[in-house]
């Protein structure tokens, strides 16, 4: 397995911004081929992550409006290029805020270094942020000012000891003033709504996002109290899997900082509540150049909270020219090059439903379209697990502060499409 | 902003003004337009002996590196850095040397020194971070140094920088093909590994290398197995795919019996040709029926160690468990992947597109598997096309006649999407359905006619071409259809259509006679405007007419066949040459001629329409090739089950192996593993305790293993001492691994608060005895010797040598030769092992501990134990210590050593376990300020130093006292014992039974206890908190007296009263969390006796069950 060989930076517009060779150089030529079937797939996301070429073959993802291309010479699983250049562009956000072009040709030192420590001879030597972070400090504006000054640098000068133990995942030596840790679980609600309204397909997908800054070495174990709920969960490296497996708690060594503790997959359908229905009559009249257009969306098993940050967006099809609409709540605009129209509706209160309405100005000529296009809903519900998951407690050893401990609830929509 | 100068040096400079360097730097100013120009500038900088220049010159190259401009010219100016102080300058400079080495040989040969001189530098990271830099130089003519390295690093005791040695194999061999045979060499030693941190990067090395040398898995396939859970996620990846593949030599297929039934089953349904084989098959089915399979414990013990990590968040991993467990499981538990499976399609696109390639492979051989998740394929409109066409594979595949309703409902709602290319695969998908699942086929071939008046070409063109598929299977049923179709061929402009269309009328212009001639007559007109593939069926169909319906299809057949003749397409003009020839009797036309209705016309076999994913499982699946569909480069064939199974004791890892493994390390370069074989050789009775017994031939092999290697480490620890700083890091780093790994097997509960503060009334009492005892000096000694011979010459040895300098290398000589001779069953071994992997548990010999004591020291102790008076717990029962040493004479340059654990509670903090120390001065010069300092401990350990020893005289001795917080681990507590002048390293590791403090409970209490911890144990895994060991109790330790004094010498517990004469209870609590610990020890008739322990810490549990009956043995 050689692994990955060279690894090209692209942007949308075609430029190779960025390129670096683990081995001898491959000439930035071989990104013809991915123009190439770039060209021919139209749409970004459907460029084949994997491309054969004569010599090579590239393997690449598109992330934050960039291709990161990379080049393989032999066999080798492609999931563990992709999964590992997801990775690289994780820490680009983790180290610089955001995974941009600007922000890479800004730090375009700092990305060498990253690339040339995650990766030796092709293979991924350190990925886990808190060894990287020992290794090269992430830019933060004080430090660049007192480095021009004084000339110092972003590499650490202490050897990153996390490297060599068997907890990679957290530096040594921690310290706050305050020792705090946060657990966000969030939810998401998948969902497939047919014309009809009922369910199609529902699952949720939930995940605990941390934020742990807590000194030393605490080793935590949190608690749920119906951990049964969980059907299918993925951990963090650092969760001790036959402590979940016996007892059904999680108990773990945190990295320092963020961190996606699991995830976890809430699957029978029945149990899936759906917080929110949508009424929809959209209609095109056969040899007529207009069409009816008319939503409400209200509120449904929401668990007596209230459904915000409603947005609605919708692939109108290729014939609509525009839409001339009022919305009784909120905001609504159509982008008539892309034939999308996003509807911002807030909160959604149950004496008043928001409801959008109005005339559909097709193409004069053009055929009826044919389909229906699909409702995409986001939704936001805070302080409620969707699930019913509950944390019970974390408790903390191996220290001796008495920590900060915060857990928070959010469900969202995720892919919550209605059919109509 | 530290980038942004680099970039402004690509515009010129002009917009980098402002920027500090050019404050440096006023010459520069705006004349580097030019390229030289700007590189001299460059140059300057570089050679200038300001860092921070420096490093500016060197971001600004990095950066046109990085946008691949050409930055060679500078190599001079830049290797001469390599040097430098600045530890980012100097990244920076490996980064540009690695880049332009091979490009510059000559200079690159420069920097070479320097790397030379990292390899033997003291630190680990250095000497790791060279071999890296130095491997990855793409200079031939240093291939004999890097070989000579890499042979080094890989004996380094430093299991980083061996990991290192591991990547350096494959670079070292795509330069140099020709030193394979002394890389495998490297390759096999690094086998033998048994860290974590190296057990990924050897496999891929070997992957690299070597991979069609499966023998060199062999001795290692257990622990690789064992140790996979704990891989860093990459090495994961790879270790799976090489034991998936290795398996496949090693083991037989799990599913013999079924595959073949499964197969005869398939073949019963496309067709009946086979009727013999069949049979052949059925007689081998029951062959192997007769001979029942029984899968290979190995094989078990993989499936078993890769399970838990389909819940691994790296899709790689996941996916590279996905197929092992795809290509080696039974089929009854090739099911757990799919959960996993599934969820990965929530992630990136990317991943859900290498996914669902696998799923839909997968899911023809595996159908059930994945029908519980049949929505979880459901397609929405948000989803790229490149997806929605992937979960159409899988949804037709998931078809049966069950969910086949449900499929097509959903079917229809996709043929109304706006994507086209998606609707065509639906149309397909429907056409795929109908042939496989019978009872749908009507409503299909309705829906799809149905689909003809649609208004998008597209899709009337692919619903034509999949209707004719249909159609071929019955086509006397459909002649409506036929005749809809033909009508169409007025207005459908898609040549595949218009192809297909005549296609079937052609086939079946008898059905159609009246519509036939007349859509010919329709093409002849149209002819030359035609497709090609039109114009092809436009002649065939004209042949089939003029054989059925001669008198009204004659001329145009002529018609049509002149103007094929004159076609600008040779292909076409042939066809019509072949054509006329084989339908147009003329004289000189053969016998062929009389066959012409029979060849045209003949039955043909409808199409069978079929998953293009078929068969491409015999790619292995997650891989490149299985993706590609296509064998990628170096790719590694899945082999075959094996028809016998391959001797599976080539597996067995024998004790000389090791042994011959460990000691030609040992001799070459110290090294030193004690602990990683501590933690195997620990881990091995814990897997019996929650596992199967299949592990148990495993666990001999481990732990017989971890003793003899471990066995080394004794006789290693005078060089040790030696070693200074690098030794102390290894040692270090190897415990934070063990660490690690009992933290993962830690129970439930954690470190509970409790205060073993102790101090009995016989305390003084004690104290007094001893000092007589240490007064009675080498005389008391021997007389305990004889009571206990065995451990008093272990311990006199290790005592006489701190005691007189001059016998000590001959003590050490002793002790490498009793190493040998002892090894002789497997009894002893284990014996052995105990000894010298912990430092032997003390014996109740009392005076063979702090000999020429002076009266200072006891009179310290005397202090201590008054300090702290709570009389909560028992004391220790036996006062009677035995003393480690911690410094060695000759390693102290006359400074000796030694410490004992006093089972005193530590005064100040009752978490710690009380240490003490005794130094003695040999020298003839005044040591002065002794103190401890720069602790290493693993986190949570903790320790409180000693008050500073101002000054000790010539040939004094001191006694003090330390406190130290093991965290109830026996993980070694380093640091440094300074003097005035110089620096020792050091470390105390404590045996599991110091790691304790007694504890009083009544019987009632303790029965109480034990049922609690019991019941606790029931709801994780059986055995977690009780180990149960049978014993045979030797001749003389068949009293109470003897059995109390043996386990409380083993370990520091308060005995418990007991009402049963033959039942002794123990009872203690851990010092750092006061977890309990409950011993039972029950003496049934003559010499057997069986121990329970029982304890929520699992390792302290094993550990000191294996500690008593050790002492009992004795």
């Amino acid at each position: 397995m050689k692994m990955i060989h060279s690894l090209f930076l692209i942007n949308c517009s075609g430029d190779i911004f960025l390129e670096k060779h683990w081995k001898s150089v491959v000439s930035q030529s071989v990104c013809d081929y991915f123009f190439e079937a770039q060209e021919k797939a139209i749409d970004v996301e459907n460029v084949p992550p994997v491309i054969s070429t004569p010599h090579h073959y590239l393997i690449s993802i598109y992330r934050d409006k960039i291709f990161f291309v990379s080049v393989i010479q032999t066999e080798v699983p492609p999931l563990f290029v992709i999964e590992f250049l997801h990775r690289v562009a994780d820490t680009f956000q983790d180290y610089f805020g955001e995974c941009s072009e600007t922000a890479i040709k800004d730090n375009v030192v700092i990305v060498y270094e990253l690339l040339e420590e995650m990766l030796d001879n092709g293979f991924p030597l350190a990925t886990e942020s808190n060894i990287l972070k020992e290794l090269i400090k992430p830019p933060t504006i004080l430090r660049s000012v007192v480095n021009s000054i004084t000339g110092s640098s972003n590499v650490g000068d202490t050897l990153p000891t996390g490297q060599l133990s068997n907890i990679p995942w957290r530096r040594a030596g921690v310290k706050y003033t305050n020792n705090e840790a946060y657990f966000d679980v969030i939810e998401e609600i998948d969902a497939i709504i047919d014309k009809s309204g009922s369910t199609v397909f529902a699952e949720i997908q939930g995940v605990i996002d941390s934020c742990i800054k807590l000194s030393g070495m605490p080793d935590l174990s949190l608690s749920f109290m119906n951990p049964r709920l969980l059907d299918d969960v993925s951990f963090h490296p650092c969760i001790r899997f036959k402590r979940w497996e016996s007892e059904r708690v999680l108990s773990f060594i945190p990295p320092d900082g963020n961190f996606r503790l699991i995830s976890y997959r809430v699957s029978s359908q029945n149990l899936v509540a759906i917080p929110v229905y949508v009424k929809h009559l959209i209609s095109f009249k056969e040899n007529s150049s207009s069409g009816r257009f008319d939503v409400t969306i209200g509120p449904k098993q929401n668990m007596g909270k209230t459904v915000e940050g409603v947005v609605m967006t919708v692939h109108m099809p290729k014939a609509v020219l525009n839409m001339n609409l009022t919305a009784t709540q909120g905001s609504y605009t159509f982008d008539p090059v892309t034939k999308v129209l996003a509807w911002d509706v807030g909160k959604i209160t149950p004496q008043k439903l928001p409801n959008l309405k109005g005339i559909v100005n097709l193409q004069s000529g053009a055929p009826k379209p044919e389909e229906n296009p699909s409702l995409n809903i986001q939704f936001k519900i805070q302080q409620l697990a969707i699930s019913g998951l509950k944390v019970n407690r974390l408790d903390m050893y191996g220290e001796k502060y008495k920590p900060f401990k915060g857990v928070k609830y959010i469900t969202k929509a995720g892919k919550f499409q209605v059919r109509t | 902003m530290a980038a942004s100068p680099a970039y402004g040096e690509e515009k010129g400079g002009s917009s980098s003004l402002g920027e500090p360097e050019y404050g440096h730097d006023p010459a520069s100013g705006g004349i580097f337009a030019s390229d030289y120009k700007r590189h001299d500038d460059l140059k300057e900088m570089l050679d200038s002996n300001k860092d921070s220049l420096k490093l500016e010159a060197m971001k600004r190259i990095v950066a046109m590196i990085a946008r691949g401009k050409n930055a060679s010219d500078l190599f001079p100016a830049v290797v001469k850095n390599v040097a430098c102080k600045n530890i980012e300058v100097k990244k920076l400079v490996y980064v540009y040397l690695v880049r332009y080495a091979e490009e510059q040989q000559d200079l690159a040969l420069l920097s070479i020194s320097t790397f030379q001189r990292g390899l033997k530098d003291p630190n680990q990271l250095i000497r790791a971070s060279a071999l890296r830099v130095l491997s990855s130089i793409r200079v031939p003519i240093i291939v004999p140094i890097m070989m000579l390295a890499i042979k080094e690093a890989a004996s380094d005791m430093s299991p980083y920088v061996r990991k290192t040695a591991a990547h350096a194999i494959p670079k070292l061999y795509s330069l140099d093909s020709d030193q394979k045979d002394q890389l495998i060499e490297v390759i096999e030693k690094l086998l033998a590994d048994k860290t974590t941190l190296v057990a990924g990067s050897v496999v891929m090395a070997f992957e690299e290398v070597c991979p069609e040398r499966i023998d060199l898995i062999h001795k290692n396939y257990r622990k690789l197995c064992n140790l996979l859970i704990d891989v860093e996620e990459w090495g994961q990846v790879v270790i799976i795919n090489m034991l998936t593949r290795y398996a496949r030599t090693q083991f037989l297929s799990p599913n013999q019996n079924e595959s073949l039934l499964e197969e005869s089953a398939e073949k019963a349904f496309y067709g009946s040709e086979e009727e013999d084989t069949k049979d052949a098959k059925a007689e081998a089915a029951s062959l192997a029926k007769r001979k029942p399979y029984v899968m290979d414990p190995d094989h078990r013990l993989l499936l078993r160690n890769t399970k838990p990590l389909l819940q691994s968040r790296n899709a790689a991993v996941v996916m590279a468990v996905a197929q092992l467990y795809f290509h080696l499981a039974p089929k009854a538990e090739v099911g757990v992947i799919a959960k996993a499976l599934v969820r990965l399609l929530r992630s990136h696109s990317e991943v859900q597109y290498v996914v669902l390639q696998n799923v839909a492979t997968m899911s023809i051989k595996r159908r059930g598997m994945f029908e519980p998740y049949l929505k979880s394929f459901y397609i929405r409109s948000t989803d790229p096309t490149q997806i929605k066409i992937l979960k159409l594979e899988v949804l037709t595949n998931l078809a049966n006649e069950t969910n086949i309703s449900t499929i097509l409902r959903e079917f229809q709602t996709y043929i109304r999407s706006m994507d086209k290319d998606f609707v065509a695969a639906t149309i397909q998908a429907i056409g795929r359905c109908a042939t496989n699942i019978g009872k749908v086929r009507d409503t299909c071939l309705n829906g799809l006619v149905q689909l003809l008046s649609n208004r998008d070409e597209l899709v009337v063109a692919e619903s034509v071409v999949v209707i004719k598929k249909l159609l071929q299977m019955q086509p006397a049923q459909h002649s409506e259809i036929i005749k809809h179709m033909a009508k169409l061929t007025d207005n459908i402009q898609v040549p595949m259509a218009r192809a297909s269309i005549l296609w079937l009328i052609g086939e079946y212009c008898e059905h159609v006679p009246k519509i036939a001639p007349d859509v010919l007559r329709k093409m002849a007109k149209s002819f030359t405007n035609e497709e090609d593939i039109v114009k092809l069926q436009v002649i065939n169909l004209a042949a089939k007419l003029y054989l059925t319906n001669s008198k009204q299809s004659k001329l145009l057949t002529q018609y049509v066949l002149n103007l094929a003749k004159y076609d600008q397409n040779y292909d076409i003009r042939d066809r019509a040459r072949f054509i006329r020839q084989l339908i147009v009797p003329t004289e000189k036309s053969g016998a062929l001629n009389k066959y012409a209705k029979k060849l045209f016309l003949a039955q043909k076999p409808a199409p069978i329409l079929e998953s293009s994913f078929k068969d491409r499982d015999h790619f292995q699946l997650g891989s490149l090739s299985h993706l590609l569909n296509a064998k990628a480069v170096g790719y590694q064939e899945l082999p075959d089950w094996p028809d016998e199974a391959p001797d599976p004791s080539v597996r067995n890892v024998e004790v000389p192996e090791w042994t011959k493994c460990t000691s030609r390390e040992k001799r070459k370069d110290k090294v030193e593993k004690p602990f990683y074989s501590d933690s195997e050789g620990e881990s091995g009775p814990t897997e019996s305790a929650d596992s199967e017994p299949e592990s148990d031939s495993e666990e001999s092999g481990s732990s017989s293993s971890s003793g003899t290697s471990s066995s080394s480490s004794e006789e290693e620890d005078e060089e040790e001492e030696e070693g200074g700083s690098e030794e102390q890091s290894e040692d270090k780093e190897g415990e934070e691994e063990e660490e690690e790994k009992r933290k993962k097997k830690k129970e439930k509960g954690g470190p509970r608060k409790a205060s073993p503060r102790s101090v009995g009334s016989e305390e003084e009492e004690e104290a007094e005895g001893k000092k007589v005892k240490k007064a009675a000096g080498p005389q008391g000694k021997k007389g305990h010797a004889e009571s206990s011979s065995e451990e008093a010459s272990a311990s006199e040895s290790s005592s006489s040598g701190s005691d007189s300098g001059t016998e000590a290398p001959t003590v050490v000589e002793a002790k490498r030769r009793k190493i040998p001779s002892s090894k002789a069953g497997p009894k002893e071994i284990s014996l052995l092992d105990l000894d010298d992997f912990t430092p032997p548990p003390p014996q109740p010999v009392p005076s063979s501990s702090i000999i020429s004591t002076s009266l200072v020291t006891d009179l310290e102790g005397l202090t201590l134990t008054d300090t702290s008076l709570a009389p909560a717990l028992l004391s220790p029962a036996f006062g009677a210590v035995r003393t480690y040493e911690l410094l060695h004479r000759m390693a102290g340059e006359g400074l000796s050593v030694e410490y004992c654990f006093s089972r005193r509670p530590f005064p100040g903090d009752p978490h710690m376990v009380a240490v003490q120390i005794q130094i003695s001065n040999n020298t003839d010069a005044e040591v002065k300020s002794l103190r401890v300092s720069e602790p290493k401990l693993l986190a949570g350990m903790r320790i409180q130093e000693f008050p500073e020893i101002e000054s000790l005289a010539p040939g004094d001795t001191a006694s003090v006292v330390m406190g130290i917080d093991f965290c109830d681990s026996t993980q070694a507590a380093n640091f440094q014992l300074c003097t005035h002048t110089r620096h020792f390293y050091v470390s105390i590791q404590p045996p599991v039974g110091e790691l304790m403090a007694p504890v009083f409970m009544s019987e009632n209490e303790f029965r109480k206890e034990q049922e609690h911890l019991a019941r606790r144990g029931e709801g994780k895994l059986t055995g977690m908190s009780e180990i149960t060991e049978k014993l045979t109790l030797p001749e003389k330790c068949r009293s109470d007296h003897a059995i109390v004094q043996q386990v409380t010498s083993a370990a520091n517990v308060g005995r418990v009263p007991c009402g049963a004469d033959n039942e002794y209870r123990f009872a203690a609590k851990t010092v750092t969390s006061g977890s309990l610990v409950l011993i039972t020890l029950e003496w049934r008739e003559g010499a057997a006796a069986q121990l329970t322990v029982n304890s929520e810490k699992m390792v302290i549990g094993t550990m000191l069950v294996k500690d008593i009956i050790q002492a009992l043995a004795q």
